[in-house]
């Protein structure tokens, strides 16, 4: 009954992150389904590998935004692989964010670029917040 | 140019006042030329006249007053010499010359002077009493003889005691006149005393009688004085002149020509003006012969202009005028005309330019809706997936449709904008003209099958397989023109017919008969149809009627059995195709009113057919726009109440398949091919549709036969059944129309089938199929009865369908048959296909290589990963174990476009020097051992052009990301498949 209750609060947890836009439901879908006996915690895995990469990605945007001049050309290079690892495990508020802040690196806009960070940084904060306690209930919920 | 025409005008009119000239210069009328030189003649007469009387009377009255000094001269002599003492004194000589002085009208004195010796002189001025004086009154100095003056008329009274000698002009004259004892004239000089031009009349007056002819020396001798009168030629000519008639218009001179280089004047003005072109000379003889004088005499003015010259001088100038003001008005208009012009023409360019903007305006508004339209059917379709209460789910679903509506509509607009702004470009790839056609067909089969119409499409034979042109495009416009048939038919049905263009022509004169028998002929035949077309309907436009279309399929039947290299060469020949697409529908039509504006935006039939039917009309404008960038014409026979039928031409691209062969690609037309070389037989008494029917059999390889009754199936099958053999025709299946079920000989047709069925079971049954448009559960179960029980199929047909049908109905014969090829088995499963293959990994992004692993190892790949190109070039340095690999194609440093081109030279080395090494070695070894290892990209983007790029390094396929099974399979399952197989052949 417990059990019963904690799966179904995660069901309606992850269905809330689907429906308020901070996953892609296919994607996070597709990548749940990859989980299986052999690797029981794939999803987890992934999602762990993702914010040890992105931390290290975003703090290098910041350091190339401090920097004069701005190398708008590595930060895109730095954006992209960013990107590319957030649509992978579909965070798609993230994945908007940097779409966003591409386009200010194509037009070189310094003062956009550093806004969209932090707007990139605050979503990219956010999910990890909601997945982390989403995890948690996953573990429980065993 | 005005302008100038009337300074011409001027020029004329200065010319026609100077009347000679204007003679030359004006091309004048006869008459008005004799006029003016009449006048001119008239005028020159008169002044001759003028002239003559007026020297004939001066020279009367010269010589009238010359005589009458030489009376004075012999009085003066008788008197004064021969009596003596002398009877003359001064008070005489001037009572005597002042009472005789209108005897000599233009003198204006006269006077005697005595010839007086020096030697006598002191004597002379003693008995006179006064000295002799010089013309400036002087005491005169010594000389050889004076003239001294001695008697003078009063007028001249100054002039006593004078030597006349002292005077050059008069001392002269005396000479003269006493040598040769006539009447001299000096030349004109100005008069003593009134200093007026005149001349100076001398007479000698002798002394005694001279002998007959005295010699000069005699005359001098005798010489006792000389008399003298002076002309005053100014005044008293003047007088005189003044009292003739005309004398204000005529101006006279009188010239002394003595000196004819040097003409003195003697009367008149040398400069005063006149009519210098006219000049008549009088001859004058005053008496002596020494001296010449001459008249001169002018026209004061210039002739007066004549009428005639005036009027014809105010005409041109009247005509001038007008016409310079035509020119004027004329170039005015022009201008205002070029003007306008101007001004239209940049009207033009902004209406153009704005219409343009106004495209481009849409593009971007459409563009920019449907953003945040795809938010909103997002979020609707989210909504519909909670928990709703029904009211929320309808309202829901309705908006869903709305927005659905509204995505369409402005998908439309865009395209048309699109297209309008010349922005919309028509791709060029292999499509597969056939599938095209079904997938339409299976977009409209809910439709119309609710709708109860019978929709199938026919493509002819000679259309090929392949063409290269844009099939989205393609296929949006086969689908505006079926949807519009949909939309507008109730009954009867669509049928869309792809052909070559050439095909129809010949058979444009089929059309008239057709026309002609129309429909009672066959009404007699099949008793109940009136029309042979596909669904018994009449159809609008003849040329779809069976009779036509009979010709086109007994071409394709002959060439199908004829060699199809022949055809094949024969069409190769031209780089291009023309399709010809045709859809006939048995609608509402399109009343004749409207037929011209079909084409028109937003313009349909008429308001109520919106409200009916809904729909913008926008459609066929678009597909006009795309049938023309085709290089096409889209064009329609409509007819009221009997329906349409639109067909359009559409050039493509010929595909060689030789000359690029991938089929990934293009898509091939994936139908199973088990069915080759299966029998059927088609009931059906529609040939049309029979046809039709055919088609979808042959494209699945199965050979077939169209009976009109099932009596001949039965009739077929009956002899089969008796030659047991059953190698000739022995149908494995018979396919039968609803209509012609349901209609037919109701219950012996039944009958007949069960009879077929109990007879034809010997060797093999044959497969009954019903084919039906719609059937109701009613209707279903009598098929079943009837012995319907394998299958229906129901309409619209697509070889695909049939196919999935037939499998469906063979599967279990199929299996007993071909138990070890099982050509029908949808697939090889995905893990099967994977399961054990040692695949690389490449891509720099640790998340999207962790997934790509996870998803790849699920499917039972053996995954190895490498982070970058240059690990992946390390890791498949020759010989290597990998079966695949992955790459994605955004990396740093090596892109994977750069990887996979280094990793084919690679290769390639060692297939060469393998080649070399191995060179004896029988080919099929070589070729088995020739490295090329299947390198698949991984993209997020699936952008055409990436995919060309991904082809031309040398990739093999692509993967977009992230892996869906469906995908994934799809690019792996090529390479995959075919290897086992050639290993377990060999």
């Amino acid at each position: 009954m417990d059990r019963n209750h904690l799966l179904r609060q995660v069901a309606y947890m992850k269905n809330s992150l689907f429906d308020q836009g901070y996953l892609d439901r296919e994607q996070f879908t597709q990548l749940e389904e990859l989980q299986d006996d052999a690797n029981p915690n794939f999803v987890e895995e992934i999602v762990t590998l993702y914010y040890n990469d992105s931390a290290r990605l975003i703090q290098n945007m910041e350091q190339t935004l401090v920097n004069r001049p701005i190398d708008f050309v590595r930060l895109e290079e730095i954006l992209h692989q960013f990107k590319g690892s957030s649509s992978s495990i579909g965070a798609k508020k993230v994945n908007d964010a940097c779409t966003q802040l591409k386009e200010y690196c194509s037009a070189e806009n310094t003062e956009g670029c550093s806004r969209t960070l932090q707007l990139v940084k605050q979503e990219h904060a956010v999910l990890r917040t909601r997945l982390e306690t989403y995890f948690q209930m996953v573990r429980e919920a065993g | 140019m005005g302008l100038k025409m009337l300074q011409h005008h001027v020029q004329n009119h200065s010319l026609v006042q100077n009347h000679s000239v204007a003679l030359r210069v004006n091309d004048q009328t006869g008459t008005k030329k004799g006029m003016d030189a009449e006048n001119k003649v008239r005028r020159k007469d008169v002044l001759i006249s003028m002239c003559d009387q007026r020297a004939r009377m001066l020279q009367d009255q010269f010589s009238v007053s010359v005589n009458h000094v030489h009376a004075l001269a012999i009085l003066v002599s008788t008197f004064h010499y021969i009596k003596n003492p002398s009877a003359i004194d001064q008070e005489t000589f001037a009572e005597y010359t002042a009472r005789t002085a209108f005897e000599r009208p233009l003198m204006s004195g006269v006077a005697y002077a005595q010839r007086v010796l020096d030697s006598e002189r002191e004597k002379f001025e003693r008995e006179n009493g006064w000295t002799i004086k010089t013309m400036s009154t002087e005491p005169s100095p010594v000389r050889d003889e004076y003239a001294p003056v001695i008697f003078s008329q009063e007028t001249v009274s100054y002039i006593g005691s004078l030597d006349m000698m002292s005077g050059e002009e008069d001392r002269e004259n005396i000479l003269r006149a006493r040598a040769t004892g006539k009447a001299v004239l000096t030349r004109p000089f100005r008069l003593l005393g009134s200093h007026h031009l005149g001349v100076v009349l001398t007479i000698p007056v002798y002394k005694s009688k001279l002998p007959p002819k005295p010699t000069v020396a005699e005359r001098i001798e005798a010489t006792g004085g000389y008399l003298g009168g002076a002309f005053d030629v100014e005044s008293l000519v003047e007088n005189l002149l003044g009292q003739l008639a005309g004398n204000q218009a005529i101006l006279v001179n009188v010239y002394d020509i003595t000196n004819s280089s040097e003409p003195l004047i003697m009367y008149g003005h040398q400069n005063q003006e006149g009519d210098v072109s006219l000049v008549h000379e009088s001859k004058l003889d005053f008496g002596d012969p020494f001296r010449k004088h001459e008249m001169k005499c002018r026209y004061l003015q210039k002739a007066p202009i004549s009428w005639t010259a005036l009027t014809t001088a105010f005409l041109f100038f009247v005509i001038g005028l007008l016409v310079g003001y035509i020119l004027y008005g004329a170039a005015i208009h022009i201008v205002k005309v070029e003007d306008d012009f101007h001004e239209m023409q940049e009207l033009k360019v902004r209406a153009e330019a704005a219409d343009v903007a106004k495209s481009q305006f849409l593009a971007t508004v459409s563009h920019e809706i449907r953003t945040p339209m795809n938010g909103i059917l997002g979020m609707l379709a989210l909504l519909l997936s909670t928990e709703l209460s029904s009211t929320q789910r309808d309202y829901a679903q309705t908006a869903q449709a709305c927005g659905k509506a509204l995505i369409t509509l402005i998908n439309e607009v865009l395209d048309r904008a699109k297209v309008e702004a010349r922005k919309l470009e028509l791709e060029a790839v292999p499509f597969h003209v056939r599938s095209i056609l079904d997938e339409v067909l299976s977009l409209f089969s809910e439709k119309s099958r609710k709708k109860g119409i019978e929709l199938a499409v026919f493509v002819s034979d000679k259309v090929p397989e392949f063409v290269i042109g844009d099939p989205g495009r393609f296929r949006q416009i086969i689908t505006n023109l079926v949807g519009n048939s949909v939309k507008f038919t109730e009954r009867g049905h669509i049928f869309v017919k792809v052909h070559l263009a050439g095909q129809s022509n010949g058979n444009t004169n089929v059309k008239d008969e057709t026309f002609l028998n129309g429909g009672s002929e066959e009404g007699g035949k099949s008793g109940k149809d009136q029309y042979r077309t596909l669904s018994g309907f009449q159809a609008a436009d003849e040329r779809n009627c069976w009779d036509t279309f009979r010709h086109l399929a007994a071409v394709e039947d002959l060439q199908s059995n004829a060699s199809v290299i022949d055809m094949m060469a024969a069409n190769d020949a031209s780089e291009d195709v023309t399709l010809m697409v045709c859809v006939e529908d048995t609608g509402i039509g399109i009343p004749f009113s409207a037929q011209d504006r079909v084409f028109m935006p937003f313009m349909q039939a008429d308001s109520s057919t919106s409200r009916h039917y809904g729909g913008t009309g926008i459609g066929l404008s678009i597909s006009k726009c795309l049938v023309e960038l085709m290089h096409g014409q889209i064009n329609f026979v409509s007819r009221p109440k009997i329906g349409s039928t639109f067909s359009f031409t559409a050039v493509f691209g010929r595909y060689k398949k030789k000359a690029c062969l991938d089929r990934s690609k293009s898509k091939s037309e994936e139908l199973p091919l088990a069915f080759g070389g299966l029998k059927a037989v088609v009931v059906d008494e529609k040939p049309v549709r029979a046809a039709v029917t055919r088609y979808h059999l042959k494209r699945l390889g199965i050979v077939s036969e169209v009976a009109t009754s099932i009596n001949s199936v039965a009739g077929m099958s009956g002899k089969n059944g008796s030659t047991i053999s059953g190698n000739n025709i022995q149908p494995d299946m018979i396919l039968v129309e609803k209509d012609y079920w349901i209609s037919g000989e109701d219950g012996s047709a039944k009958g007949q089938f069960l009879d077929l069925r109990q007879n034809g079971h010997v060797l093999k049954l044959p497969r009954l199929i019903l084919l039906a448009t719609n059937m109701s559960d009613d209707e279903f179960d009598k098929a079943k009865a009837a012995g319907f029980s394998d299958t229906v199929i129901m309409k619209p047909l697509r070889a695909s369908m049939i196919a999935a049908c037939l499998q469906q109905v063979l599967s279990v014969g199929m299996k007993k048959q071909a138990g070890k090829d099982a050509p029908n088995e949808p697939r090889v499963p995905i893990k099967s296909l994977l399961c054990g293959k040692k695949i690389l990994v490449v891509d720099d992004n640790m998340v999207n290589r962790r997934v790509a692993a996870g998803a790849l190892k699920k499917f039972g790949a053996n995954v190895e990963c490498a982070d970058s190109g240059g690990t992946a070039l390390k890791l498949l340095q020759i010989p290597h174990s990998f079966d695949a690999c992955f790459m994605d194609i955004q990396m740093p440093e090596m892109d994977g476009f750069e990887a996979t081109r280094r990793i084919r030279k690679m290769e390639s080395q060692v297939n060469e020097q393998q080649m070399v090494n191995g060179g004896s070695t029988i080919d099929g070894t070589a070729k088995k051992s020739e490295w090329h290892m299947p390198i698949l990209a991984m993209t997020a983007d699936v952008i055409h052009a990436t995919y060309e790029e991904c082809l031309k390094c040398g990739m093999d396929g692509y993967v977009s990301k992230p892996f869906e099974e469906e995908n994934l399979y799809q690019a792996v399952a090529k390479f995959f498949q075919s290897k086992p197989k050639s290993v377990s052949d060999s």
